[in-house]
């Protein structure tokens, strides 16, 4: 069912593209927008919402600054998208999207986006000194045990790929993107559900080790189907509130 | 001789002054309203029947933070005046825990709090005022049925001398008296239920209709439209059939905009989407078809526009280069629209209101038709804050405003750079 819906959108969008070349030819003018396609009663339809900011099919924006959201783990997407809407996490356009959809919309968008498995593109140039990006190796693999500190491959999964269906991949992500969002969950400007394990690891992180990380993991090219690994049962380091099996109590949001 | 005049002057003021504090005195005091009663339901019915009402009287929207437990308060309202922030209203110490069904009533009927302060009409008491005591007493008893949170409420943060009680008093003076609901005698049941449920319960003129300097409505009975203040979102007329009056609909697609939050005709945006969503979407048949007769019914506009209007827009190349790119794609070519997906934009009348603010919101911060049992699948339209500027959006509405038979004046930059700015506070 998923899959043919999957192959007539991608028809659709082939014969879209190909009239749209063939006006272009003609009339010398194509509309731009990802709207262009006919009405398609379908989630892609539905979320051109999304895609406006997030990229075509959620592959990412053009400026580092919305990041993919096609391909991450369900569970995580639609923690984002509950945490944005019932504000604990900060960007208005978002907030104001969301604000009055429910939680069984939020998951079918989650849903939809997880399912989309699209090639990522190549790597950025890495940034930064080598040697600060074996520092942000050594603490993506190894964390620092003399703090506590846990490795991310902890958590995300010895690829990095993500353990579905709550822990996101960490891979394909732009530098700047990592760096805002570590930085936010630092100073609280970012926030899960409690208990917030990603906060307590961030404020152990110094600003330098942001940096150091955030080189690293954006130099990594993603492997080809980066699906996140399966192992959701594995124990994580800390309880984290987004991730069901860690917290069994966690609060459901608002229940609306 | 001048002494004695001075002194006479002197006393002229004291009196008045005297005469003008008992004025306020008196204009304030309580009503007791009507008495409580013993109530037929038992005590599920009662709660159920005040979970009801609660949502009726769209009171989440404002006691409840985002992502925060129903009721616990916390949400800070921007007003022109200040900050307020409305209180908890679950039975925990620092909300309702002490209050009695009497002090529930006195704050809704009386603008009082338990402790006799006066309330800010933030609050809408002017219209809960006229409430009935048997449906007060079952709101507050869900309320209290609730689970209780800790939320000490947070203080207010007015602007002197709006900040003080003496002010308050005057502007009550003024502006409010306890009243209760006449039904009339003329009019149908269905209309009366209507009218209560528009006027005292729903509280639709706390945004359809104008507010004076002092930030009073012309009373719960005009819904001649209104620029609501701080969000700048333009709550349209609901007397005039050009902006948001239901006179020329069939009773059928009132009932759909209320339950699902779209209709053949149209479909909510901005503050009254967060009315379907929390409050509409959960009336029962009966109740929906009230208001629909009362809004039907409400007198209509006339035909020549009450206020000389602008010059309107023309057409451009620029405005239509942006809508093609941006818009056409969901909207069509011809402002056509997809039935139940994107809304027409041709010969729809939300694009023919003047203020214009609501199409700049719309284009800024995109948005979902909120989800309701009706329409749990809605779609969606992007923001364009980042991807338009300013004079884009300017060049762009004033186009979509000019063509396919609208003739509306031009936006300009100035405006949507006003509404922007409203819109991402």
């Amino acid at each position: 069912m998923a899959i043919d819906d999957k192959r007539s959108r991608s028809a659709w969008r082939r014969a879209g593209r190909i009239v749209c070349a063939l006006a272009a030819l003609v009339a010398g003018a194509c509309a731009s927008s990802a709207g262009a396609a006919p009405f398609e009663d379908t989630m892609a339809q539905r979320v051109l919402a999304c895609t406006g900011c997030h990229g075509r099919e959620g592959r990412a924006g053009p400026d580092g600054y919305y990041p993919r959201i096609a391909g991450k783990p369900a569970g995580y997407l639609f923690n984002q998208l509950r945490n944005f809407r019932d504000e604990r996490r900060h960007y208005e356009l978002m907030n104001g999207l969301l604000a009055l959809l429910d939680d069984a919309y939020l998951r079918e968008i989650a849903g939809y986006f997880a399912g989309l498995d699209l090639p990522y593109p190549p790597p950025l140039a890495a940034a930064g000194s080598a040697e600060l990006r074996a520092r942000g190796e050594a603490l993506v693999r190894r964390g620092d045990p003399a703090r506590s500190l846990p490795a991310c491959n902890d958590c995300h999964g010895a690829a990095m790929t993500g353990r579905a269906p709550f822990v996101p991949g960490l891979l394909g992500l732009p530098r700047d993107y990592l760096n805002a969002q570590l930085g936010a969950w630092r100073t609280g400007q970012r926030r899960a559900l409690a208990p917030d394990c990603m906060a307590e690891v961030a404020r152990k992180l110094a600003p330098e080790e942001i940096g150091a990380v955030s080189a690293w993991l954006a130099a990594q090219p993603v492997p080809p189907h980066a699906a996140a690994a399966s192992d959701a049962g594995a124990a994580l380091p800390l309880p984290c509130g987004g991730v069901a099996a860690t917290a069994p109590n966690a609060p459901g949001g608002a229940g609306r | 001789m001048k002494r004695a005049r001075a002194a006479l002057a002197l006393g002229i003021v004291a009196v008045l002054c005297a005469v003008s504090i008992a004025l306020v005195v008196w204009a304030n005091r309580d009503d007791a309203g009507e008495p409580a009663a013993p109530t037929a339901l038992d005590a599920a019915a009662l709660v159920a029947r005040g979970e009801y009402l609660v949502r009726a009287g769209s009171c989440f929207g404002c006691h409840t933070e985002p992502g925060g437990a129903p009721y616990s308060g916390g949400r800070a309202i921007e007003t022109p005046f200040g900050v307020l922030h409305a209180p908890n209203l679950t039975p925990d110490a620092t909300g309702l825990a002490a209050w009695t069904s009497d002090d529930f009533w006195r704050a809704l009927h009386n603008g009082r709090s338990r402790d006799g302060r006066l309330l800010y009409p933030a609050f809408p008491y002017p219209n809960y005022t006229r409430l009935a005591r048997a449906d007060s007493d079952a709101m507050f008893a869900y309320l209290k049925s609730l689970a209780p949170v800790a939320n000490a409420n947070r203080p207010h943060a007015l602007r002197f001398p709006i900040d003080q009680q003496a002010a308050l008093a005057v502007w009550r003076a003024l502006f409010f008296r306890p009243a209760r609901f006449e039904p009339d005698r003329d009019r149908s049941a269905d209309w009366n239920r209507g009218a209560y449920l528009v006027e005292t319960l729903g509280h639709c003129n706390a945004c359809h209709s104008r507010r004076n300097v002092f930030g009073a409505t012309a009373g719960p009975l005009d819904l001649a439209g209104g620029l609501i203040p701080v969000q700048n979102w333009y709550a349209p007329s609901l007397y005039d059939n050009r902006e948001a009056g239901v006179g020329e609909w069939s009773a059928a697609d009132v009932i759909a905009l209320l339950k699902t939050g779209i209709s053949p005709r149209g479909s909510v945006q901005g503050p009254m989407a967060e009315v379907v969503a929390r409050s509409t979407q959960f009336l029962n048949d009966a109740d929906l078809a009230a208001m629909a007769t009362y809004l039907r019914a409400l007198p209509g506009a006339g035909a020549e526009p009450s206020a000389p209007q602008e010059a309107p827009a023309a057409p451009s190349e620029r405005g239509a280069k942006l809508y093609a790119d941006h818009c056409a794609g969901c909207h069509g070519e011809q402002g056509e629209g997809v039935a139940g997906a994107y809304p027409a934009l041709a010969g729809n009348r939300a694009i023919a209101i003047t203020p214009p603010s609501n199409l700049v919101h719309i284009v800024v911060r995109g948005g979902f038709l909120p989800t309701t049992a009706g329409n749990p699948r809605p779609f969606g339209m992007p923001p364009f804050a980042t991807v338009l500027a300013d004079r884009d959006i300017a060049a762009l509405l004033s186009h979509v405003r000019a063509s396919w038979g609208h003739r509306s004046p031009a936006v300009s930059t100035l405006e949507v750079s006003r509404t922007r700015g409203a819109a991402q506070r």
